[in-house]
């Protein structure tokens, strides 16, 4: 991905009239007209200015558009931080081109600041030229001060390397606004819509979408709808009117980069709860959520909430454990259960996923990873959960691990967490973070046609002939296969039994003290897990290199990127991506020895590299970052050559 | 598993959606073919007993019935009944039968637990089960002392226990699980003693039928680390003094020849006993177990005296109908189908905005 932002000064004046160019008012020749093949926008404000939903809005109308997009909402924890401070500061980035791009894109080419703190805070991420539009009502004295500028920046000449908009975007909105009977306060709120209307401006975003969503949003209250309404339109008015915005860009759609399909942009959790509704349906299995609101699990709560007409049932528990609890309890009735939750949950939930490891039966928990130790950083993201999903149990308690390596890609690992579950009749670790639960990607939807058959077989009579020739049921009676046992729901007459957490006795599933059993049972359990059958892993290697570089999760994005790059600058360089952290695909050792070099980049100090170090002995090298924030794909590309080179 | 849905409508609204047994049951077809491990002379012998020989009066497919406990001496009672049964986690049981119970409406599930498991490790899920009222039958353990641990005191000991764990005496006040119960919103709380077979059976029985979450205290010697705990309760002679037995719409009297009663203190409104005379005689409270205010059974409840046990009172101390967590989780669920119709999951997955590539 070598710079593709074609740059303004390159292509002096181009006119647009290819395929897009008609969707929406034209800026009537007048002005310039540019095409791009890409562009990253970030929008920040303070956490109370809506810049969130800016973002959103801008993402719909990108994705309806049929641009390439890929989005990093970033935001502090606190609902309302202090106004005007750098704490305070949200923002929202989005990515989108006319190909296919991977991640929300390493520096933003247009800031819009809805004050000095949002300048403050994100000056620092963009390159010389770059476009900043400033929202100057903001520009007070006091609020200068508030984040340590003795004087305006806007007058001082340091921004003198960037294209930049003063835009009194506060009074702007309030004038357009007079007409409605709404106090100054009232009408100030609506000029994240104004920015949003410029914006749609400048990047022919189609505006439909926008407008049917805020009367639909406000349908309650018609003046306030109305007033967003007028301030969207306004802000798209003045873009077209106002000098300072000599230039539009058009960002073609990226038909090219997408197989055939029907598409709709997604987030991660939302992708998630529809991959949990869509395996419930796939394992004719009524779904059952027993979990507790934390960040930045909580939408999968809420989202499956909303869908009760598909016989979800979601129980928001007492606490962490309650939630699993409930979940457990849910699939011992024969129901598809899941927990979801972050990290500290995950900690709290422990004992209980050592109980299902105990019961072997089918459970999903969740783990919407993001910065720790302790409370961390709850709206960040990091990887730094995967040893404690591997290992994080008294006892020996070998728990099944997959991660998502895009937004998109949770709802398939959704269903992919289901069928081992389901299959195996043991609980399965699926970690996600806080980068793929809120950025969001394009998703072909599928046809229902293409999802796995997830359906399962519960026992229904006898499975065991004792010596003097009586049928029983022995619950723990496995599958010569696939080691699982069988599983028999209450309600079914004859396999009355019982289960729990202390050592059982092979096949009867009594309680058993016997040294020699427990030996059996510890490795029985572990050689269930181990037998998972999981694809073996692709490698991506069309020259032949000597470096790989092995992922998992979300840094799938910004490694592809980096790849691309070192491939367009002629280093021939080998990707590799594990879905599956446990159990490892049965290739890996394999691939791993096909390279001279293994370079293993995580968001956190190296769990992946020690367990692939520990495992094939060989010298994996680690190249990691924790600071809450996804990798960028340049600091990649430049590591990867490092190491290639090193 | 789909719910199986009423067939006629028992005589037990709370067990209406479960299947009856076939044939009549006995005693047998409720003990499993283990041995059972407690201490000899453990009170528990006599509650599984009493348990055992009360269900087959419910009539109920046994395959229908779940036992669901934690972790104590108490808990381990799951293996003892031919039914099906899970014996978890210290103290969570409340939360597992929760899940069981709200995703399997044809199913009659029991917690078994014990004064550490319910009331200590797992006083959180306790509370949160009987707030949300959903249809779970918890009967609690109350020997006032740790077993499994080999004695340590309980969150029910008294003040001033001397166990391993307090040489000097512990210094926690205890929980009145009665009192702690009603606070927590209980629609159903009474309190029976292991030996009495007949009240222990009867109160079983009114738990049954009662739909929502239903808490019964049973009372129970550990005969090794708190042996006669209860002795005042159960030593005919003392009981007659220490034992209010509790029945809905009789006058509350106790003591030799019923000499006692229980009135309303009008200074303070409390309840005290007081010996009756032919004066104070209409004075005397009767017992109201279905009350709307949980005030005066909260009153009852504080009666005994924490340390002596005297003016204990037994029986159903509140019974009240109120909305079922699991009956209104399925209402929601079938208005949401009534509203929206059946949950399409390509619509869900197509959502509003898309748009199509051509190939």
């Amino acid at each position: 991905m070598t710079s593709q932002v074609s740059s303004p000064e390159e292509q002096p004046g181009e006119r647009v009239d290819g395929p897009g160019a008609g969707e929406q008012r034209n800026p009537a020749g007048v002005k310039d007209v540019r095409r791009l093949d890409r562009v990253i926008i970030r929008f920040a404000g303070d956490s109370g200015d809506g810049m969130q939903l800016t973002g959103d809005r801008f993402t719909s109308e990108t994705a309806s558009f049929g641009n390439d997009l890929s989005t990093l909402p970033n935001f502090p924890a606190e609902i309302r931080a202090p106004a005007g401070t750098l704490p305070g500061v949200s923002s929202f980035q989005l990515h989108f081109a006319d190909h296919d791009i991977l991640t929300p894109g390493d520096a933003p080419d247009v800031l819009v600041a809805m004050n000095p703190a949002a300048l403050r805070a994100n000056l620092a991420d963009l390159p010389p030229g770059a476009e900043i539009i400033v929202n100057t009502d903001e520009f007070t004295r006091r609020a200068l001060q508030k984040v340590g500028y003795a004087v305006s920046p806007l007058e001082d000449g340091s921004l003198a390397g960037y294209r930049l908009h003063p835009v009194p975007l506060t009074t702007l909105t309030v004038e357009a606004l007079q007409e409605f009977e709404l106090s100054r306060k009232e009408a100030e709120r609506s000029k994240n819509m104004f920015a949003l209307g410029l914006l749609s401006w400048m990047y022919h975003r189609p505006t439909a979408g926008t407008e049917e969503f805020l009367q639909k949003k406000f349908a309650r209250r018609p003046v306030i709808a109305a007033a967003n309404l007028a301030a969207f339109r306004a802000g798209w008015n003045f873009g077209e009117t106002t000098e300072d915005f000599a230039v539009s860009y058009e960002v073609a759609p990226a038909g090219a980069a997408f197989p055939p399909g029907t598409y709709r942009n997604i987030s991660g959790n939302l992708a998630l709860a529809y991959g949990l509704i869509a395996a419930s349906r796939q394992a004719d299995l009524p779904l059952y959520l027993g979990s507790y609101p934390i960040t930045p699990a909580s939408d999968i709560l809420h989202e499956l909430s909303r869908h009760k007409n598909f016989g979800v049932r979601t129980f928001q528990a007492e606490d962490e454990i309650a939630g699993i609890g409930a979940a457990l309890g849910a699939a011992f009735g024969g129901a598809l259960a899941v927990t979801t939750t972050s990290g500290p949950g995950v900690a709290l939930k422990s004992e209980t996923i050592g109980l299902a490891v105990s019961l072997e039966l089918p459970l999903l928990v969740v783990d919407i990873q993001r910065g720790g130790p302790s409370t961390g950083l709850p709206t960040k993201t990091e990887q730094a959960d995967l040893l404690q999903a591997m290992f994080g149990r008294n006892g020996e308690a070998p728990v099944p691990v997959i991660a998502p390596r895009t937004a998109a890609d949770c709802f398939d690992v959704a269903l992919e967490a289901a069928r081992i579950a389901l299959a195996y009749r043991t609980p399965v670790l699926l970690l996600s973070d806080g980068y793929l639960a809120n950025g969001s990607e394009p998703w072909r939807i599928p046809e229902p046609e293409e999802l796995p058959d997830l359906r399962v077989q519960f026992a229904q009579g006898p499975n065991h002939t004792l010596d003097d020739g009586t049928e029983v049921f022995w619950p723990y009676k496995r599958d010569p296969h696939t080691l699982a046992r069988p599983w028999a729901v209450p309600g079914t007459p004859g396999l009355e039994h019982r289960i729990g957490g202390i050592e059982k006795q092979d096949g009867t599933g009594h309680i058993s003290y016997d040294p020699a059993n427990h030996d059996f049972m510890v490795r029985t359990r572990q050689a269930k897990i181990d037998g998972i059958e999981v694809p073996d892993l692709a490698v991506d290697d069309p020259h032949g290199a000597r470096t790989l570089v092995l992922g998992w999760g979300s840094t799938y994005g910004p490694i592809t990127a980096a790849v691309r790059r070192l491939r367009a600058a002629g280093t021939a360089i080998a990707q590799a991506h594990l879905r599956h952290l446990n159990p490892f695909p049965r290739n890996l050792g394999e691939v791993l020895g096909r390279y001279d070099k293994v370079v293993v980049p995580e968001m956190n100090l190296g769990q992946l590299a020690t367990l692939i170090r520990a495992k094939y002995l060989v010298d994996a090298r680690s190249y990691t970052q924790v600071n809450g924030m996804p990798f960028k794909a340049e600091q990649l590309a430049t590591a990867f050559k490092e190491a290639i080179d090193g | 598993m789909a719910e199986t849905s009423a067939e006629g409508t028992g005589t037990l609204e709370a067990l209406s959606l479960v299947p009856k047994a076939e044939a009549r049951q006995s005693m047998k077809d409720f003990k499993s073919d283990q041995e059972v491990r407690w201490c000899p002379g453990c009170g528990d012998y006599a509650i599984l007993a009493a348990v055992q020989g009360f269900l087959p009066e419910l009539g109920l497919a046994k395959e229908n019935i779940v036992f669901v406990s934690g972790i104590g001496c108490s808990s381990r009672f799951p293996y003892y009944m031919n039914t099906y049964g899970m014996h978890s986690i210290h103290g969570r049981a409340p939360a597992i039968a929760t899940g069981l119970a709200t995703s399997r409406r044809d199913l009659s599930v029991w917690v078994v637990t014990g004064d550490g498991d319910a009331l200590s490790i797992g006083g959180n899920h306790l509370i949160h089960a009987l707030r949300r009222n959903v249809n779970l039958k918890i009967l609690l353990f109350n020997n006032r002392i740790y077993g499994l641990t080999k004695g340590q005191y309980s969150p029910t000991s008294e003040v001033g226990k001397i166990t391993k764990s307090t040489p000097m005496g512990s210094l926690d006040a205890p929980f009145n699980p009665v009192s702690l119960a009603l606070g927590a919103e209980a629609s159903f709380v009474a309190r029976t003693v292991d030996s009495d077979r007949k009240h222990l059976t009867e109160v079983l029985r009114q738990a049954a039928a009662h739909p929502g979450t239903a808490l019964v205290e049973i009372y129970q010697n550990c005969n090794i680390f708190n042996d006669g705990a209860f002795e005042v309760l159960k030593d005919k002679q003392q009981a007659e003094e220490a034992v209010i037995r509790l029945e809905h719409g009789q006058p509350i009297r106790f003591g030799t020849d019923l000499a006692k009663g229980v009135v309303r203190d009008p200074a303070t409104g409390d309840l005290k006993a007081v010996t009756v005379t032919p004066r104070n005689e209409a004075e005397v409270l009767v017992h109201d177990a279905h009350a709307a205010s949980p005030t005066t059974a909260f009153a009852l409840s504080r009666l005994a005296d924490p340390d002596t046990l005297h003016h204990t009172p037994i029986g159903v101390f509140r019974s009240v109908d109120r909305p079922v967590y699991d009956t209104q989780m399925a209402d929601q669920l079938d208005a949401a189908i009534e509203q929206n119709g059946k949950g399409d999951l390509a619509a869900l997955l197509t959502g509003h905005d898309t748009w199509t590539v051509v190939g």
